[in-house]
């Protein structure tokens, strides 16, 4: 039960990894409704346990090498720092990592109990942090590459490269979760190997050490993590960092996958050390980071024009400010464990309570040596050459009251510095926080203002519609106007030849006098044509755009001429005309000839399309 | 898994069902108004009922298909916009569909000498059309090969525009027997059997822009 309460600080730690880095493998595909989170949460928590029980030994050796802390108690302590700082800075924004976060509390333990920190072993996970997202993005690149040129060269149906994508982002997303689970269990559970020690169970056909219990227990705490907070961190940041296509998400998270995967495998090391090339060192590293790499990587191919450099900043950041916060937390929080709650929390520490417990001892030594001063009967020489012994012992135990304060300007240097980088860090935060909002004000307003002008161009877009339509039923009017006089004219005409014929056949005078009487009415209708003075005015009105822009062009021109042009623009033939005006088809023809020199047009140019494009 | 493998097989055979019936029922109109045009009365109603029954399966297929996009969550960030596609896909057995009717209720008076205009309009125009529904069947194979196969679609469409111009200019200078109601009223037809490659253009654009959102 005791172990189980140690152990709560690491599974916590567990649970907030699950939550968060979840999000990284299947945040994309969740996002974009192609799996569904149910799906999505059930294989995540499988494989990320097998991944941690299979293969979470090689990253734990690094961490085990860089500081082995021993007790149980100094194991809570590290992993509960670790954890506070993973929270304290989700909390306020900043880029943290489970993985940087531990190794500042190990460090922070080390430097606590004295024991040296060693610095092959520390450049070796420093080195890996960095090289971390750059291997993501050397691996998404010809990943994305690759995925490309496939959808290209196979012609697959648009809809069966959809369900392949999603059989695809569920077969990462499980390699993701069982490469999540090998290399950040170590961050887990990593502090705790060393201080539990578990029996370990024969279960036939292997043997489950009592590492991999340990690590069993911090996968499930990493599964719950993933079934009971992911969902709102897919949801919520799932797509802050870059809107991804499904395709794009496959290799973001197959790369991330590889990375993760090649820093926690020791087959592969040993495969590579085989062949005579250096080993790979087995790290954890943070899934973000490298998840970031990848997308920059995509974004380097498509030319660079979306990345966010910023990004970059922010992360360099997280590797110095993350292990400086939690390696200040765990320092104070096992002084406080160690000095307050008295419990051991492992390397000197645990012989500087001894050495304590001499001195107290030593100190009513000296008392019961004065007291035997004042008694003249119990003095002797061995007295003196006890305080001497005494006077001896004193230089060692101010060294170890001046290690102390030296320990505690260092950390309260280290603090201050803590404190003015955070300060710093929010202060950004704020200010990134009010141009993020300035930004957002100003998109809103620029959509707004598109949405106004996008709204006023329909509207235009309608009018120009309506006054279209409206210009065409005009001049099919016209048109129609147009044939009925010229159908009347012909009419009249018909009739007028009509009279004349009979009146060469009739003798009788009166007669002759009325056919003449009529001859002449139907001559003074047609030269006095009301619905040709109408459609004239109809034909001035409706074109008076262009009759402007003729008389503008060609001043010299004549009313009879511009009459002329209006009627061409209505694409009305020289025998219409003709009819319409009353005049023989040869004279327009002629007036025809006078316009097309007068308008300087081109003999190949029909004249009715020059009118008609002026 | 197996599930969305079998509704997108499905879905698959659906779209391709679909443009197919669009496909006949272009072939329909096309024969429809020659029968119209040569006064085969009989084999006119009879593609009067064969285009009825197309469309109303062509409507069918796309509420079908609007239903697996939706419910299997099929493509879901394009699906949209391939509905939107399938849409201007209906909307041209829809009007080849209206067109028959039309056909079939005004019952318009085409001069002799206009026959071949007309045949050649309708032709050209369907032609169009069926230009356009290979470069959507590519769209969901090879989205970078649509834009150049709808360069037959522009060219066919601009044809059909010059074909009916002239139908137009030759019923109102040339056709001095006919009377103004009838010019008006072909002029109408000629504009009828435009629409369809005017709706293949409309077509051909919204592929054009799709194929390149695919293959960003």
């Amino acid at each position: 039960m005791i172990i189980l309460f140690f152990l709560s600080s690491g599974l916590f730690l567990g649970w907030s990894l699950g939550a968060n880095d979840a999000a990284n493998i299947f945040g994309t595909a969740v996002g974009t409704r192609m799996i569904r989170f149910k799906t999505a949460a059930i294989v995540a928590s499988i494989f990320v346990i097998l991944g941690a029980v299979i293969q979470g030994a090689g990253a734990n050796e690094t961490l085990g090498s860089l500081g082995s802390v021993s007790t149980l108690a100094a194991a809570f302590t590290v992993a509960l720092a670790a954890a506070l700082t993973v929270y304290w800075m989700t909390r306020m924004s900043l880029p943290v990592s489970t993985s940087q976060a531990i190794v500042g509390a190990i460090i922070g333990w080390n430097l606590y109990t004295n024991n040296s920190t060693d610095l092959s072993t520390l450049s070796k996970i420093v080195t890996t942090w960095i090289s971390g997202p750059i291997l993501g993005g050397l691996f998404a690149i010809p990943l994305y590459m690759l995925v490309r040129y496939l959808s290209k060269k196979t012609k697959t149906h648009v809809l069966f490269l959809d369900a392949y994508t999603k059989y695809g982002l569920l077969l990462v997303g499980a390699f993701g979760a069982y490469s999540l689970g090998a290399n950040n269990i170590a961050n887990v559970m990593g502090v705790f190997t060393s201080s539990v020690n578990l029996p370990a169970i024969d279960l036939g056909f292997a043997i489950f050490s009592g590492t991999q219990q340990l690590f069993l227990i911090g996968g499930v705490a990493i599964a719950v993590g993933i079934i009971t907070y992911s969902k709102h961190v897919m949801q919520t940041v799932g797509n802050t960092l870059m809107p991804l296509t499904p395709e794009a998400a496959f290799v973001v998270v197959l790369s991330q996958s590889l990375v993760l995967f090649v820093f926690s495998s020791q087959g592969l090391s040993d495969a590579l050390v085989s062949l005579g090339l250096p080993a790979i060192p087995l790290v954890p590293v943070s899934s973000s980071q490298v998840v970031i790499g990848a997308i920059i990587g995509i974004g380097i191919y498509k030319g660079g024009k979306q990345i966010k450099f910023k990004i970059l900043g922010s992360i360099s950041l997280g590797w110095i400010a993350t292990p400086l916060a939690a390696g200040i937390i765990a320092f104070f929080m096992l002084f406080f464990v160690n000095n307050v709650f008295q419990q051991d929390v492992g390397g000197d520490r645990q012989l500087t309570q001894i050495s304590q417990v001499l001195r107290s001892d030593s100190t009513s030594n000296i008392n019961d040596e004065f007291a035997d001063e004042i008694n003249p009967d119990t003095a002797s020489k061995n007295t003196l050459d006890a305080f001497k012994n005494h006077d001896n012992e004193l230089p060692a135990f101010a060294d170890n009251t001046n290690i102390h304060i030296y320990y505690l300007i260092g950390m309260s240097i280290l603090l201050l510095v803590a404190a003015v980088l955070i300060y710093w860090m929010q202060k950004n935060k704020k200010q990134n926080l009010l141009e993020k909002a300035s930004h957002n004000a100003k998109e809103e307003s620029h959509k707004l203002k598109l949405e106004r002008l996008e709204k006023s161009l329909e509207d235009k877009r309608h009018l120009q519609e309506d006054l279209g339509k409206e210009l065409k039923f005009r001049q099919g009017e016209m048109v129609t106007m147009a044939m009925s006089i010229i159908r009347k004219n012909e009419f009249i005409n018909e009739l007028k030849e009509e009279v004349i014929k009979i009146k060469s056949q009739v003798k009788e005078h009166e007669t002759r006098l009325g056919l003449n009487r009529l001859s002449l009415m139907i001559t003074r209708d047609l030269s006095i044509d009301h619905d040709r003075e109408k459609f004239q005015m109809n034909i001035n009105a409706q074109h008076s755009n262009f009759l402007h822009k003729l008389t503008e062009s060609f001043p010299t021109m004549t009313d009879n001429e511009k009459r002329l042009a209006s009627m061409l623009r209505l694409n009305l033939s020289s025998k219409e005309i003709a009819s319409i005006l009353n005049i023989s088809p040869k004279s327009v023809e002629m007036n025809r000839y006078r316009l097309r020199k007068k308008l300087k047009v081109d003999p190949k140019v029909n004249l009715s399309d020059f009118i008609r494009e002026f | 898994m197996s599930l969305l493998y079998k509704n997108v097989k499905q879905l698959v055979f659906d779209i391709d069902i679909f443009i197919d019936t669009v496909e006949q029922g272009v072939l329909v109109f096309k024969e429809g108004v020659t029968n119209y045009l040569k006064d085969e009365r009989a084999s006119f109603a009879d593609k009067i009922i064969q285009i009825s029954k197309l469309e109303s399966s062509a409507d069918k297929l796309q509420r079908k298909i609007d239903d697996l996009f939706y419910r299997h969550s099929i493509l879901p960030q394009n699906a949209s916009d391939i509905e939107s596609m399938l849409d201007k896909i209906d909307e041209i057995i829809d009007i080849c569909k209206d067109n028959l009717y039309q056909f079939d209720d005004e019952l318009p008076f085409v001069p002799k000498e206009l026959r071949n205009d007309f045949i050649r309009l309708v032709d050209i125009s369907v032609e169009s059309a069926l230009n356009v529904f290979p470069a959507a069947r590519a769209f969901f194979r090879e989205p970078l090969k649509v834009k150049e196969m709808l360069a037959k679609v522009y060219f066919y469409e601009k044809e059909a525009d010059k074909i009916s111009r002239n139908i137009k200019r030759r019923l109102f200078h040339d056709m001095k027997d006919l009377q103004l109601s009838q010019k008006m009223h072909l002029r109408y037809f000629a504009l009828h059997i435009e629409t369809v490659s005017d709706k293949a253009e409309r077509l051909a654009d919204t592929l054009s822009i799709l194929a390149l959102k695919m293959s960003l």
